[in-house]
């Protein structure tokens, strides 16, 4: 019983890390279609913008708040320079965007590699995360508690936005049908860089999250990015709840796996289940439902 | 006529290409530089494959590593037990330090020569025919299918790094004979070039005579309209399961050549950032010709070994650049250039067919029409 609640909190813990670094994903990704390799060096970013908020500010508390509001920004502006600058050319050529925002990656990397150094710095984590909670004989530390929290804010801000402001109607819109939208007076320009401004913030809110349970180097995007996308196609594209639980579900699924093997192990029968998964449910978990052959 | 001229001419440049690898080469330069070639022939020949399913396939193949890696670890695998037979060991020095005393039952079968070369050829096309059928069938493309063969990347590569019994994230390396052959010796390391520049000649022949056939025309096809493709009665699965497959067998081939050349083979040859590494000489050669991947990769792994060695950082921006350039500014690669600059010297030596000024150059096909 212990090892069943000691493996959920675990699980519990992974699915909300992989969900803070999905979610940004599911907007450019799931709602534009763009295929962004850059998100994982906008998790990157946020990760140094806690690294150099905390030489600043050296309450880590304080400096942790500040973090992930300047993270955000930061981050999305970011996003929003490179969806002006390359993305919208190429919005026709959705592979070759994964090719052209992996060179923007590399080049990131190696500006991170060069301000920083190649060694991972750490971030220290503010005193009231220290320790753990009881939760059921389990103990969780307080820092992947406060990320379970953070993802949790973080979805529900998301979606009361794209629900209920006028901004997340004209995102939804332009995603829905793009010529309706124009015709209707949306400026889509707009809209897609706004949506860009807040995927790419949402990686770097991730990052800051990710500074609380490990250091940080300049390729620590690299080993979120497949995960959180994986995350979004099982979640099937366009609908942030499929994102939500494939996030979990693979949380889980790994958390069990790994106990039961090893965590390389894991991964290679993770990747298989969601090959097979695919094989069911071709457009993942939800979708939005088209009359398009594609 | 045309034909005849266009024979003429294929013939001609493999005749030219065979000069170059096999006579010039060897002679220009030193032992070091043609084993480096050599290892940039490999490159070469998984660039053949990924032009064959990206360029004329539309299919992204981001997970070339998994084969390559597949053909260069079975390959390893070999050379370490027939040099630990050798020796008179009953397993491989790596595995001694570690204080394994018996091979591992799924290293046995690679003692067999014969059996290597036939699991280097068939396991992998076994593999990518299954994984392409799988998601082939279920109508799983474009960015599904990219992202699908990345991760296979990243879980291969985790795995081999779990791995003891294959040398962990150190790899399979320290060969010192291949199929009898020592090492050691320059003559042999000459050899191993002959035999990677002989099979690239054979994978771009293999390729050209596919690209030519109807089946070539399918695969094309399929990337530019696949529902009419299947409208017409084709199943686009079946055209894009064969080049996915031809390219992991290229791969796995180059694999094997590259463990004997190079001298080693680790999890770092496998996993995403390989993985893509391959792609830039194809795209900056021209994803869609035959000889543009070969030249790309070939030219881009030599500008990495110059530059690289003196300033890697600046390297590594260079990469991403030419990424973001060619992929995003010049999708045909250097090959659309050179076309673009023969369509207008040969307008220019025609002053009859001249552009008239309203109508500009833009559309390749209606220029090829009107030529």
């Amino acid at each position: 019983m212990d090892v069943l609640i000691g493996q959920l909190a675990t699980g519990l813990s992974l699915g909300s890390i992989l969900l803070l670094a999905a979610l940004g994903l599911a907007l450019t990704f799931g709602q534009m279609g763009v295929i962004n390799m850059a998100h994982g060096e906008f998790i990157m970013v946020g990760c140094y913008t806690a690294y150099v908020v905390q030489q600043i500010i050296s309450n880590a508390g304080v400096s942790l708040l500040i973090s992930l509001f300047v993270g955000f920004v930061v981050g999305g502006a970011m996003g929003a320079l490179l969806e002006v600058a390359l993305i919208h050319r190429m919005y026709h050529r959705p592979l070759d965007t994964l090719l052209v925002t992996f060179g923007v990656g590399l080049i990131l990397q190696q500006v991170a590699r060069d301000i920083f150094g190649a060694p991972a710095v750490n971030v220290v984590a503010p005193p009231w995360l220290a320790g753990g909670v009881d939760i059921l004989g389990a103990v969780v530390p307080r820092t992947r508690l406060f990320i379970l929290v953070l993802a949790v804010v973080c979805v529900a801000v998301l979606a009361t936005v794209l629900k209920v402001s006028p901004m997340g109607r004209r995102i939804r819109a332009v995603v829905q049908n793009r010529d309706l939208a124009e015709t209707s007076g949306i400026s889509s320009r707009r809209t897609d860089i706004t949506t860009f401004f807040i995927g790419s913030g949402l990686a770097a809110v991730a990052g800051v999250a990710l500074t609380l349970i490990g250091s940080t180097s300049p390729t620590i995007g690299q080993s979120y990015l497949i995960d959180a996308f994986l995350v979004v196609v099982v979640g099937g594209l366009g609908q942030i709840k499929g994102t939500v639980i494939a996030a979990f579900g693979l949380g889980f699924l790994n958390s069990f796996i790994e106990y039961n093997t090893t965590a390389s192990l894991a991964k290679v029968i993770v990747f298989v289940i969601i090959v097979v998964f695919l094989q069911v449910r071709p457009q993942g978990l939800f979708t939005v439902r088209t009359r398009s052959l594609a | 006529m045309r034909t005849l001229l266009g024979r003429w001419q294929t013939w001609a440049g493999f005749g030219v290409a065979a000069v170059l690898l096999f006579g010039v080469a060897p002679v220009v330069l030193s032992d070091f530089r043609l084993s480096m070639f050599g290892k940039f022939l490999c490159f070469a020949i998984v660039a053949v494959g990924i032009g064959l399913a990206w360029g004329r396939g539309g299919m992204l193949v981001l997970g070339q590593g998994v084969f390559f890696g597949l053909g260069g670890y079975m390959m390893g695998m070999h050379l370490k037990i027939a040099d630990a037979e050798l020796r008179g060991d009953a397993v491989p020095d790596f595995m001694q330090i570690a204080g394994v005393r018996e091979l591992p039952g799924y290293w046995q079968p690679f003692a067999s020569p014969a059996f290597t070369v036939l699991a280097i050829l068939v396991l992998p096309t076994a593999i990518a025919a299954a994984l392409g059928f799988g998601v082939f069938k279920r109508r799983v493309k474009g960015a599904y299918f990219a992202i699908l063969s990345q991760a296979l990347a990243a879980a291969l590569a985790i795995l081999l790094v779990g791995q003891t019994s294959l040398g962990g994230s150190n790899g399979l390396n320290r060969f010192r004979t291949f199929f009898g052959f020592t090492l050691n010796d320059p003559a042999n390391r000459r050899m191993l070039y002959f035999i990677a520049a002989a099979t690239l000649l054979l994978v771009v022949a293999a390729a050209r005579q596919l690209m030519q056939s109807r089946y070539g025309e399918l695969l094309v096809a399929v990337r530019d309209a696949e529902e009419r493709v299947r409208f017409l009665g084709y199943d686009p699965a079946n055209i894009k399961v064969v080049a996915y497959t031809v390219a992991a067998l290229f791969a796995s081939i180059a694999g094997a050549l590259f463990t004997p050349i190079v001298g080693f083979i680790a999890p770092s040859q496998v996993g995403i950032l390989p993985s893509i590494a391959f792609l830039i000489g194809v795209a900056i050669g021209g994803r869609t010709t035959l000889l543009g991947p070969v030249l790309g990769a070939i030219g881009v792994a030599w500008a990495q070994t110059l530059f690289s060695e003196r300033f890697p950082s600046q390297w590594i921006y260079a990469q991403g650049l030419l990424f973001i350039v060619v992929v995003g500014f010049f999708p045909a690669g250097l090959a659309g250039i050179a076309a673009l600059l023969r369509r207008r010297r040969r307008r220019a030596a025609e002053p009859g067919t001249a552009p008239e000024p309203l109508a500009p150059e833009t559309d390749p096909q209606k220029v090829g029409a009107a030529t």
